[in-house]
């Protein structure tokens, strides 16, 4: 048996902070530098001689983002779409995660196959069917047409069903004895169980939507319904130079998912841990 | 009716009623769709028309196309690439996130925000950031002597490093957490039997870590590959697959050919050759790790 000496072992657990502290910091240093620029003046954030310190800091780029674009409208349009879609993909992804992975059934394979495949299909390579039918169901332009395509998802299932399958089975069959219906024995005795997941998973449709790109660009034709990343994304496109001003549009459109993130922070790994197993 | 009246027909009856929603949806949206692309892919389309049947052009066209191949090899390259380093720091960094240091908690939020910002909004970042005149990268480099003439972002070889770090950046706190998970699931005691037989950290690795961590390495593998052969934000925003096409991936060519030109058959041809791709390499993948899986 090998035997370490405390001085070598105090060695290690300083060498061990020192390093992960500075990976820590290298990993945000992009993010805390976008919120220290969008407090420079724009002739500074523009300099040729640039600082990560802001020399003279202002506020003035906070304020000229609501003039700038159609800021609150896009906020608003983005805590919509994020929000919506969290709150029904979660429903169905969970039930239908409920039922592969706690149900015997004929065809129990072929959806379960069925979804994994969905989950390999990248949505860009979809896309152009999908604007066809949301435009033809008379739902082009609406905010319900962003929506509801995304109101079901593949990995949400596969991850509800790995959380499901870690489940002790002898809970269920309580219940079954106790004569309580399939519906009761999900919302009443299975669901409580999963909130670690729920949070998890939830947090994932919350910053995958409310960061997703192409699917707002190209379901808007106009500024006034995208959402913020597609919002900024089209203004840093026309306006190349206005960095502060950009930088501080990305800073208030981060807030909403650190803070989300930091709530539920304490269940994130449980609800990871749990799905990974089986 | 039979259905309904034994054991296992209410099961099947209640599975289905569980099931229904969260799947129609997905057929609706996702599948359909699906099919619909790979019947465009037979066509030549641009929206203002209805589709014309033109059978195998496109393929043919296709297998012919510089542009196709050059999308190819560099979404080949991306995860070729992007992928085993992605899974090897995400893994390094849980194993050292494991240990008790001072700082743990902040480090690990630190490591996982990067994969809860938005990459189209922090790539607006990463462009100023390398910026020839302005950026503060560029600066520093400049600095210590790595003078870049025209910007990281300006040529061919070093944007596509540049997209890929910023690929590795933003996922690897995500995987660094499912490792994380699986190896707080590890029993305390494996790791007391494999000291007590004299198994030095190199040994305990290999013989109790990696084996218990099979199945969360072959989900990130999965995952992983899935999402760099998907590449899309980061190079929409840092370099819209310039220069001279040097980063553009399938995904970012269909962008380009569907969306921005209106050749939706030629697009959902390429759309198609990317599907292909990925499921045989999903089911690759799945294969290899399903033959070395340790049950437990």
């Amino acid at each position: 048996m090998r035997t370490t000496s405390p001085a070598l072992r105090r060695a290690w657990t300083v060498a061990l902070t020192v390093a992960m502290l500075a990976i820590g910091l290298a990993m945000i240093f992009p993010i805390v530098w976008s919120i220290l620029t969008a407090f420079k003046p724009n002739a500074e954030a523009a300099s040729a001689s640039p600082t990560l310190l802001p020399q003279t800091w202002t506020l003035e780029n906070f304020a000229a983002i609501w003039s700038a674009i159609p800021f609150a409208q896009l906020y608003g349009n983005t805590i919509i779409f994020a929000g919506s879609v969290m709150v029904l993909s979660l429903a169905f992804d969970t039930m239908a995660g409920y039922a592969l992975a706690r149900f015997e059934f004929r065809g129990k394979t072929a959806a379960f196959i069925a979804i994994i495949v969905m989950l390999m299909i990248p949505y860009q390579a979809v896309i152009i069917p999908l604007y066809d039918l949301v435009h033809s169901l008379g739902l082009g332009q609406t905010v319900a047409g962003m929506i509801v395509p995304r109101s079901a998802n593949a990995f949400g299932v596969f991850f509800m069903r790995q959380f499901f399958l870690a489940l002790p089975k002898n809970l269920e069959e309580a219940a079954r004895i106790d004569g309580a219906s399939e519906w009761r024995i999900f919302t009443r005795v299975m669901l409580p169980l999963t909130t670690p997941a729920l949070l998890t998973l939830g947090l994932f449709h919350f910053q995958f939507n409310w960061n997703d790109l192409l699917w707002p660009l190209v379901m808007s034709n106009s500024i006034d319904g995208a959402t913020l990343p597609a919002g900024l994304a089209l203004f840093a496109g026309q306006h190349v130079v206005e960095y502060g001003l950009l930088m501080a549009g990305s800073v208030l459109a981060l807030i909403p998912l650190i803070l989300f993130f930091l709530l539920i922070q304490r269940t994130f790994v449980t609800g990871i841990a749990t799905t990974g197993i089986k | 009716m039979r259905f309904g009246r034994t054991v296992a027909g209410r099961q099947a009856r209640a599975a289905w009623m569980f099931l229904a929603p969260g799947l129609a949806l997905l057929t609706l949206f996702t599948a359909w769709p699906l099919l619909r692309t790979a019947y465009l892919s037979f066509t030549e389309y641009s929206l203002l028309t209805p589709p014309e049947w033109v059978g195998l052009a496109n393929y043919r066209e296709l297998l012919g196309d510089d542009q196709v191949m050059n999308a190819l090899q560099n979404t080949v390259i991306y995860a070729v690439v992007v992928t085993p380093v992605t899974i090897a720091l995400a893994l390094a960094l849980a194993m050292a996130l494991n240990a008790k240091f001072f700082g743990r908690g902040i480090v690990r939020t630190a490591v996982f925000v990067p994969f809860v910002v938005s990459l189209a909004v922090v790539s607006i970042a990463f462009r100023f950031l390398l910026d020839p005149n302005y950026g503060l990268v560029t600066h520093w480099l400049d600095m210590v002597g790595l003078a870049p003439t025209q910007g990281a972002l300006a040529q061919p070889g070093t944007a596509m490093a540049a997209v890929m770090a910023v690929g590795v950046w933003k996922n690897v706190g995500f995987y660094m957490v499912m490792f994380l998970a699986g190896l707080q699931s590890i029993p305390r005691d494996l790791y007391e039997a494999a000291q007590l037989d004299g198994a030095g950290r190199l040994q305990k690795f290999r013989t109790v870590t990696l084996p218990l961590l099979s199945n969360q390495t072959m989900l990130v593998s999965i995952l992983a590959a899935i999402a760099s052969f998907q590449v899309f934000d980061q190079i929409k925003v840092m370099t819209n697959g310039g220069p001279a096409m040097s980063t553009e991936t399938l995904v970012v060519m269909v962008n380009r050919v569907g969306i921005n030109n209106l050749e939706f058959g030629y697009g959902s041809a390429v759309s198609v050759l990317l599907l292909l791709l990925i499921l045989l390499l999903s089911m690759a993948q799945y294969f290899y790790f399903g033959r070395k899986q340790v049950r437990y």
